[in-house]
């Protein structure tokens, strides 16, 4: 096993590079000009080239690629072209957001998705099996800035359970950190509870057809132990995928449920930067986003194993 | 009890009451939390992330110098300038202006600023500001002569040197430390002591997220009452933060449920909700408003040539164009002065044609007489611009109607940004034809408006009208000696600018703020401003 990580860590960094290569490639052939961003509408020519030459931008693509590659070697990822802050701080600064997201909307997602999908292949083709269904078409169907809008107007202006916007550091207390992580969690979470709602049930409706489920209820097992630890457990593998590769989503940031909610995550972050041609910090945000899927990916296939014995690496 | 049993016990309206009660339990932690006391939490326009109010024009960095740095001279809302940390004499013959500082002015870093600061703050603006770099033209020498007074003297007459020390945007005059200030004008600085009302939190500094200004307890405001950047800047409050919010759905909710003190800029179709709303008032702070504007390029056929330029502007019309942009009359204005109406120089000089627009069968006989050979018009829209992305697809239909073959090219903003740089032909990515907004102050006198530059490919701005004529009749502005004088040149230099098509006004529009009823005092003027303002609990 440990051997089979090693590997796959290995072969990640062809991957890296290729991905690295690509980006700078793809952001240089883009039209823009950061320094027209820095300069705003008044500059002239001449002042808009001399503010590309001090940012190096007037350098042929070469010598541009050698010397990110070699900041990126160091463990520097320069500083954003803009702002002129370094890019691993302003990344820094959106992680918390991005992470509190991601995780509280996958433990919001979990808690709900995997029973609701349980209990629908359970009862298949009952009411509740429907209602289920019914509820996972919604998820779906509506786009998250409509469910956020709603969960504003209902939670958070009509009740004022909530506050409508921002984001709280958890540093700053449990209780204001849920408070403000609440709504664009949920918000986020309703696609992910949809999908993975789903995924649970058709995973489980294939399973439970299946000779050793009638065994084990022939055994006299209770439902319970029948649902759980022989059914759910071998039709874990499809919904640990979709979970995985769900959370990477999250984490690479979700720019609607951040603009929304006004939570500074990595989303938000991106777009500016690609609005505002900031190459650097666009190049580190998707190396980080490309780490990020690598890793998940990793984990899902070593998890593989934990959850089905049969697979062996 | 069995899992089956537990399943049929569950009921949807458990879980609403263990949502309902954890959301009170939340509500309850919050509603705990001390609040800050004396912040004003405000909205701006976009998020700040140039700090250097000198390299780039733009609004916000701008907005952020009036924060941190103070200016050499104010200018008061008759459009006077006047004294802010210095005062002048002028030399009887017109060519030596001597400033004094006034005492009590201290940088954030507790260094008291000098004659020796403002020169070299004076000589970095005027290697970025157009109408400084014309000034600086005609400068002989700039000194400092003592730890207060300095001099500025001319080699030749320069009528408006106060009017462009004094003007509220574009470049204002920010003072910084000489160590800042010698920074090159084409790199940004990073030091950011600036002298002014507040301090800039750099700890707290988050690109894109949020800005943290605090009350800077040393600075010793004017006595005069504030009028415009003039006047004392007494600041009531202990901290004014940034908050950057992509989504103005959500800023007009964050608003509206008293989270954000102060919107600066309100979406014309969210005005309702927020009009309603009785915790706020919703006004228009910036009198003079924007002028939006469409430019044509002077290199690239059909619009180098006149004839075809000035049909262009026959096929336009601004009660169309506000109509898609602003679309409230409240708000929107027919305004045929380049400078701006409501402005010192406003002058209707020359404006007819598209002050009668659209007229396309004018437009269409116009055409003809020119020769037009159905030469697709290369039309830039910015789709990312809410503020600009309406007039081209109008102007388009407009043009289209008049007989122009038309090109229209959504992209984003920093593609047209990097395209009308271009002076290649259309088919090497070059442009015809563009959209953009001004702020009045920006292009109030031929000084400061950047599209009266007849300095062709070299020296004009994007479109490079070579119009020696124009640059000719700016320096005669620039050395007029009386006001009728200057009004005069300045309606001849915009007749002349509407006879060869330098630019096309398509109308004026103000934008409302919104405000918290607890916001009280803040000042009517083209910059949003946070001395004079108090909050009350």
């Amino acid at each position: 096993m440990l051997a089979y990580i090693l590997r796959r860590i290995l072969a990640s960094i062809p991957v890296m590079i290729v991905v690295a290569l690509f980006i700078f490639l793809l952001l240089r052939l883009t039209p823009g000009d950061p320094a027209a961003i820095i300069a705003g509408d008044m500059a002239t020519p001449a002042q808009l080239a001399e503010i590309r030459r001090n940012l190096g931008l007037d350098q042929p693509l070469l010598t541009q690629f050698v010397t990110w590659s070699g900041q990126l070697l160091t463990g520097d990822f320069g500083q954003s072209l803009i702002s002129r802050t370094p890019v691993l701080t302003l990344i820094g600064q959106r992680l918390e957001p991005t992470l509190s997201l991601a995780i509280v909307s996958m433990i919001m997602t979990l808690i709900l998705s995997i029973p609701m999908g349980v209990l629908a292949a359970w009862r298949h083709r009952s009411l509740t099996d429907s209602a289920v269904m019914a509820i996972s078409v919604l998820g779906f169907s509506i786009p998250i800035f409509v469910t956020g809008y709603i969960l504003i107007q209902v939670f958070a202006i009509d009740l004022k359970l909530f506050p409508v916007q921002g984001f709280t550091s958890i540093s700053e207390g449990i209780g204001p950190f849920l408070q403000r992580i609440f709504l664009p969690a949920l918000a986020l979470a309703t696609i992910y509870i949809a999908l993975i709602a789903r995924m649970t049930r058709a995973a489980m409706l294939n399973v439970l057809g299946e000779d050793y489920i009638r065994t084990a209820r022939a055994k006299g097992l209770s439902e319970r132990i029948v649902l759980f630890r022989h059914a759910l457990r071998n039709a874990a593998v499809p919904i640990l995928t979709v979970i995985g590769t769900g959370f990477a989503l999250m984490i690479s940031g979700v720019v609607v449920t951040e603009s929304v909610f006004n939570v500074p995550g990595l989303g938000r972050l991106t777009v500016d930067a690609i609005l505002a041609r900031d190459y650097p910090v666009i190049q580190a945000l998707i190396l980080l986003t490309s780490g990020i899927y690598v890793a998940v990916n990793l984990l899902i296939d070593v998890s593989y194993a934990f959850m089905d014995p049969r697979i062996r690496y | 009890m069995s899992f089956i049993a537990k399943a049929s016990a569950f009921h949807p309206r458990h879980l609403l009451r263990a949502t309902l009660l954890a959301s009170t339990l939340l509500g309850a932690g919050l509603a705990a939390s001390p609040l800050q006391a004396q912040e004003i939490r405000a909205v701006m326009h976009s998020g700040i992330r140039v700090l250097d109010p000198v390299i780039t024009t733009a609004h916000i960095t701008r907005n952020h110098g009036y924060m941190i740095y103070d200016t050499l001279l104010g200018m008061d809302e008759n459009l006077e300038p006047q004294p802010q940390m210095a005062d002048w004499q002028v030399s009887d013959d017109g060519l030596t202006y001597t400033f004094t500082l006034r005492d009590g002015l201290v940088f954030h870093d507790g260094a008291p600023v000098t004659a020796a600061d403002a020169v070299a703050s004076l000589k970095r603006w005027g290697e970025r500001d157009g109408g400084a770099q014309m000034m600086f033209r005609s400068i002989e020498s700039l000194e400092a002569t003592g730890d207060k007074t300095f001099e500025l003297k001319l080699s030749e007459p320069f009528s408006t040197v106060l009017q462009l020390l004094a003007k509220p945007s574009g470049l204002p005059t920010f003072i910084m430390p000489a160590r800042v200030a010698e920074t090159p004008s084409s790199e940004s600085i990073t030091d950011y002591t600036g002298s002014g009302p507040f301090v800039f939190d750099e700890s707290q500094f988050e690109p894109g997220v949020r800005a943290v200004y605090t009350k800077n307890e040393a600075y010793v405001p004017r006595d005069e009452p504030p009028s415009w950047t003039a006047g004392g800047k007494v600041v009531n409050v202990d901290q004014v933060t940034w908050v950057v919010m992509p989504d103005a759905m959500t800023a007009v909710n964050a608003v509206g449920s008293g989270e954000i003190d102060f919107m600066e800029q309100t979406p014309y179709d969210l005005l309702p909700l927020l009009e309603a709303n009785p915790e706020l008032t919703v006004e228009v702070l910036s009198p003079l408003g924007y002028q939006t504007m469409a430019r044509l390029n002077w290199l690239n056929p059909p619009f180098d040539k006149v004839e075809i330029r000035r049909a262009a502007m026959a096929a336009l019309g601004q009660d169309p164009i506000l109509a898609a942009l602003v679309g409230n009359p409240q708000y929107q204005e027919k305004c045929g002065s380049m400078y701006g109406c409501g402005t010192p120089l406003a002058t209707d000089a020359g404006s007819e044609l598209i002050m009668n627009g659209p007229q396309p069968e004018e437009a269409k006989r116009m055409l003809e007489e020119a020769g037009y050979d159905g030469t697709p018009i290369v039309l830039m829209q910015p789709t990312d611009v809410p503020s600009i992305a309406p007039q081209p697809v109008v102007a388009a239909q407009l043009l289209r109607q008049a007989g122009f073959t038309v090109d229209l090219q959504p992209m984003d903003w920093q593609t047209l940004v990097t395209r009308r740089a271009s002076q290649a032909p259309v088919s090497e990515g070059g442009w015809n034809m563009f959209f953009t907004n001004w702020i009045i102050p920006e292009v109030w006198s031929p000084i400061n408006n950047p599209m009266l530059n007849g300095g062709g490919k070299e020296g004009a701005w994007f479109g490079w009208p070579d119009d020696p004529k124009l640059d000719e009749m700016r320096a005669n502005f620039a050395a007029a000696e009386s006001e009728e004088e200057r009004k005069t040149i300045a309606a001849d230099i915009q007749a002349h600018a509407y006879e060869v098509v330098n630019y096309i006004p398509v109308g004026e529009y103000k934008i409302p703020s919104a405000l918290s009823n607890k916001l009280t005092g803040m000042l009517e003027m083209p910059v949003p401003v946070f001395w004079a303002v108090e909050k009350a609990e």
